[in-house]
């Protein structure tokens, strides 16, 4: 079992060559609705890579007990437990932020990219490369929802973090931060990075 | 997972092929997470609940007196003491407990806020409701916590559908109308999400009725 990617692979291919939202498309949901600003998007990514990390060297150190019949049920049930913790140190620590994001932490729970991390890499590969593959798929959302929270923020309010950067003369979209600015920024951002990729595969 | 261990087993031999045996690790996992997770309840769950009284609190004003009035008191602080209760009421079925807020201005009694909850579309919905001095009419509605269908059922917090509640008879039962409502103490279900409107109106009527004539 000693052959797949390395952990610095994994680590590097879950930020762009397999960034589980621009190039995987997984994780949809989270993605479109909790990008209206920074602030919510980043907490929701450090839930994620909370519950990823986890989830991750947990399955991958109970790898060579798991049954195949019985896997899925073990997956679910880890996540499940992970993002429970999630949920409540959030809604604990950071109520105001808990309650913002609503049912979106216990969605978490069903968020193909902690389930297919599971399946791809931690039920299969060390520890080691598991923590790895985690980091470097959470940094990988977390940039992605990053990206697509400032586009919709500072066009749909002016504001980055609520802090107001654009002049006040700029007339807030107020589209953008509702959810159909949410489907229009993550389809003009999809076009962009599929574009750059195939240009960048083109010249070679 | 039961259709898939019966295939499996065949009439050989008996210990391995039980579904207790081959789920031994499910078993030791859900203790162990269980165990882990009421530690943590244990240990994070009077904190939230410390959140949650902090909020109710803060919006027994605006509950009772409206957002405009409420900001106007905010400015002299010492005028409004709300005193917390707990009462409990008894039905031939069932026994329940009301957490009872009431507001004094200047040593009257000028409402009351109401701590409900019960079951939702989706996980327990708790809300908050304002009563006037006498508790006859609603002043307003809160949303404490929820967990509905996101984009349906969790529209139930937007003040557009909450405020629908205000100035309503506390006496008599309210109404979910899907077509929008057409007589008094009716309410317009939030589009798509009928039960999340119903159960709202559930919990409101039962905690109003177990109150009638209590808040005094």
């Amino acid at each position: 079992m000693a052959e797949g990617p390395t952990p610095l692979e994994r680590f590097i291919q879950g930020i762009l060559p397999e960034n589980p939202v621009y190039r995987q498309l997984l994780g949809m949901c989270p993605t479109l609705a909790v990008t209206n600003g920074l602030k919510p998007a980043l907490t929701m990514a450090a839930a994620v890579a909370f519950v990823l990390f986890c989830a991750n060297v947990m399955i991958s150190l109970l790898r060579n007990l798991l049954q195949p019949h019985l896997r899925i049920v073990i997956f679910t049930l880890t996540i499940a437990t992970f993002v429970t913790i999630a949920d409540r140190f959030l809604a604990a620590y950071v109520y105001q932020m808990s309650k913002a994001l609503g049912p979106y932490i216990p969605l978490i729970i069903v968020n193909c990219i902690i389930i297919g991390r599971c399946e791809v890499c931690a039920s299969k590969q060390s520890v080691v490369t598991a923590g790895a593959d985690a980091i470097g798929q959470s940094l990988g959302f977390a940039l992605a929802l990053a990206s697509l929270a400032a586009v919709r923020e500072i066009l749909g309010t002016g504001m980055l973090f609520g802090i107001q950067v654009l002049p006040a003369a700029w007339p807030d979209w107020g589209v953008m931060v509702l959810p159909p600015g949410a489907f229009l920024t993550f389809g003009l951002l999809l076009g962009i990075a599929n574009w750059l990729s195939t240009r960048k595969s083109g010249n070679r | 997972m039961d259709a898939e261990n019966t295939e499996a087993s065949a009439p050989s031999s008996g210990v391995k092929q039980n579904f207790l045996v081959q789920a031994w690790l499910v078993l030791v996992l859900v203790i162990c997470f269980g165990s882990a997770l009421a530690a943590i309840q244990m240990k994070l769950g009077p904190i939230i609940e410390a959140n949650k009284l902090n909020e109710t609190l803060q919006k027994v004003p605006e509950l009772i007196f409206g957002a405009a009035e409420a900001a106007k008191l905010q400015k002299t602080p010492g005028q409004l003491t709300v005193i917390p209760r707990q009462i409990e009421v008894k039905r031939p079925d069932r026994v329940a407990y009301y957490s009872v807020y009431e507001a004094e201005l200047a040593g009257k009694c000028s409402g009351w806020v109401v701590k409900a909850k019960g079951q939702g579309y989706a996980d327990t919905i708790e809300l908050l409701i304002g009563l006037d001095a006498h508790a006859r009419n609603i002043t307003g509605l809160y949303i404490l916590g929820q967990k509905e269908t996101p984009g349906l059922g969790n529209r139930i917090i937007e003040p557009k559908w909450r405020d629908q509640f205000q100035g309503k008879n506390a006496y008599a039962p309210i109404k979910v109308i899907k077509s929008g409502p057409t007589g008094p103490n009716q309410i317009d279900a939030v589009s798509g999400a009928t039960i999340s409107s119903t159960s709202v109106c559930r919990i409101v009527n039962t905690a109003l009725a177990d109150l009638k004539g209590k808040l005094n």
